[in-house]
Formats: C-alpha cells, structure tokens, sequence
C-alpha cells in the first residue's frame, strides 16, 4: 500500500522480491545496496540464520530523486524463500505495491520456481490481491551458469501473463537496476491511477 | 486491493501536535506513528538519536508477527508490546488497526504512566483517522503525477 504524504511531499511504496530458496533475492537487494550513494540508502537490515539464509526479511530503504517535487521512496523487501517459511512470506507481502519475482535459471530449479509462482498467486489471493493485476516482473537470474536454461523455455514455463522479464546475474549486478527500473515504474504507473 | 494511504497537511499536523504531547506527557525519550507496512508517519521528541526508518520497519515486522502469532492462538489481536532493556524501554501498540505507535522511554518515567498517556493518545489518534479515511474516500487519491515518462524513472535512479 503506498503511502502519498502532502504534508511532507514524500510518497511511500513497498517492492516485494520474491522466489524460491537460493533463487539470489538477497544478493539483489545487496547489490542494489552496494551500488547506490549513501544519501540515496539507509541502512540495509537482514533477518537472517546463521548460514546468511533469510529468516523472516531483508529490507532496503532507498530515497530516489524527486518527482513533480515529492521524494520517491522505496522500501525494498525480500521473503524468505524456503518453502517452510510461509507464515513469515505472507507477512512480508502485506500491503506490497510491486513484486519482483526471481527465478533460478537452473534447469534443475524450474519445479522450485513455478512451485513459489503458485505460491505467491495464493499468498497474494488471500489478501484479496490479484496475481494478474499487481505490478510484477520476472526476473530470470543466474544467467552466468553453464546449466541455465535457455531464456524461451523460462518464459514459457513461468511467465504465463507477459510479464516484463529480465535476465540477470545478481553476483555481479547484470540485470539487476534494469529490473529493478521497470517495477519502480510500474509501481508509480499504478499510483498514477489513483486509488481503486 | 487495499487502497493507498494518503495524507493531507491538516491532518498530518494534527497527528504531530498528538504525539509532541504524548511525548511531553509521558517523559518519554521519543515518540513515533508507524504505518502496519514499515514506514514511519511521524516522529517526535528526541527522534533525530535513532534511525527511524530501521525502527519503523522492525516494528512494523514485529507487529506483523505478533499478529500472525494472535491468529494462531484464535485471539483477534495482540495490541500492546513491552520491551524492557537496560536503559530504556519500548512500549509498541496497535492504534486505529492501521498505525502503531511507538514510545520509547528510560527511568525518568513509568510504565504506568505511559500506558495511561499512550490510551489517550491512541483515542485522539483514532479519531484522526477516521476522519482522514472519510476524507480519502471523498477526495480520493489525486496523484501528482498525471503523466510520467520514462526519463522521470531515469531521473530517478540518476542520484
Ligand atoms: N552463480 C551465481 N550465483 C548466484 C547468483 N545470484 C545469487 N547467487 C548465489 O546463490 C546463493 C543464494 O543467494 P541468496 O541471494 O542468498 O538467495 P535467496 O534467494 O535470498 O535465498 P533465501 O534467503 O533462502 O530465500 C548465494 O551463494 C549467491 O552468491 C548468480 O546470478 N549467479
Ligand atoms: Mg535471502
């Protein structure tokens, strides 16, 4: 739910990352962390194990430039991908704005990723969210692997609504502010409708 | 989906001058309404020591836990939290279903007096709310940008 402030001439908006475990949700998020100016970032919190899984989030604040004289923010947030952590995925996703679904090129990952695709259309259902309207895109991450699958056999798989997709090596940043460019720009298109 | 949250100058400033008080009334260090998704709406008394948005997204996460939790166990809400530490304390509580508040205090004061200051405050705040809901609802969302382009996006990430 974004959050359009006339007082202080600042608007508000959640961005989700999702996907399955290992998918590189939070290698994003610190990428995206590392490469932007300090006075456009604030400090970047990771609810993690032991072993740098996420346990519950991570979280991102960036404050972008300004537009028509009110300051952009995004909180940047990823889910916890493993599939037992479900309770605190549904959690994260309360009043989302955009969603960035990361899937794992691996051939041997396809099941995971379309598994977390069924699971996000659920999660977003149960808020009364709707999976084909929400501002998403795909992201098709860890390109830089020899046993990624080809682009067309990832769209087909999983990008059942022409979503804007992405290819991406989170670990060293290829794809990684185009994606993340085209969610702020749905989101804000979204915003620009007013509310529902 | 759920509707945006807007808010107008009038009620912003009524909000602050609410929490100022609380703050005041309660000797508590600071003061700050959070919205349930993390982003902190106002802060008052000695805000400017902490950082604020990693509080307001913790605490929105906490909340958001707890009330998984409250699910759980058939209980409608758990609506206050209390965190003692050594110095000070955080009292957290659910106001108006949609904010939290957040007080954070040391020994100059009491938890009982800053239950009793929070209660009032959250009445106060409720009220505000609904009216800021009612006015939504009447005025609607005008966003401020009618007509983006894609070098407003460019712009964006250009700092
Ligand atoms: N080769 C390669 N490895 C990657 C890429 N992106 C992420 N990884 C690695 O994959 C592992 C998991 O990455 P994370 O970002 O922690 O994955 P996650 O999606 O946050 O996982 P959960 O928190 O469990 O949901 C790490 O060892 C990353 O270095 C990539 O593009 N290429
Ligand atoms: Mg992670």
């Amino acid at each position: 739910m974004s959050f359009i402030n006339y007082s202080s001439r600042e608007i508000n908006c959640k961005i989700v990352y999702y996907g399955p475990g290992l998918c590189g949700k939070t290698t994003n998020l610190h990428y995206i962390y590392n490469k932007t100016s300090p006075q456009a970032k604030g400090k970047m919190i990771s609810l993690a194990t032991e072993t740098e899984r996420t346990l519950f989030f991570d979280f991102l604040p960036l404050q972008l430039g300004e537009i028509r004289g009110f300051k952009t923010r995004f909180h940047l947030y990823t889910v916890p991908g493993q599939v037992f952590y479900d309770a605190s995925r549904k959690l994260i996703l309360k009043g989302v704005d955009g969603i960035v679904f990361v899937a794992d090129s691996q051939r041997a990952r396809m099941e995971a990723n379309e598994e977390s695709i069924f699971n996000l259309a659920d999660n977003l259902k149960e808020q009364c969210y709707d999976i084909a309207k929400i501002p998403m895109v795909l992201q098709y991450n860890k390109r830089d692997l020899p046993m990624a699958a080809p682009a067309e056999e990832l769209t087909r798989r999983l990008n059942t609504r022409q979503w804007p997709e992405f290819m991406a090596t989170a670990t060293n940043g290829f794809g990684v502010f185009d994606t993340l460019k085209e969610i702020a720009k749905l989101v804000l298109q979204e915003l620009k409708k007013g509310t529902r | 989906m759920s509707s945006q949250m807007v808010m107008y100058d009038e009620e912003f400033r009524h909000i602050e001058t609410v929490c100022e008080r609380l703050a005041r009334d309660s000797v508590a260090r600071a003061v700050f309404l959070i919205d349930k998704n993390g982003q902190l709406i106002v802060a008052a008394g000695q805000s400017a020591n902490f950082d604020t948005t990693s509080l307001a997204s913790l605490v929105a996460g906490e909340i958001a836990a707890t009330g998984g939790l409250a699910q759980l166990m058939g209980e409608r809400e758990f609506s206050t939290l209390f965190h003692e530490g050594d110095r000070d304390n955080l009292h957290i509580s659910v106001v108006a279903s949609r904010a939290i508040l957040v007080v954070i205090f040391d020994k100059r004061t009491s938890l009982g007096l800053v239950r009793l200051r929070v209660k009032k405050g959250a009445e106060e705040l409720e009220t505000i709310f609904q009216a800021l809901v009612e006015r939504t609802a009447k005025e609607g969302a005008q966003t401020p940008f009618a007509e983006l382009t894609d070098e407003d996006i460019d712009n964006l990430f250009s700092v």
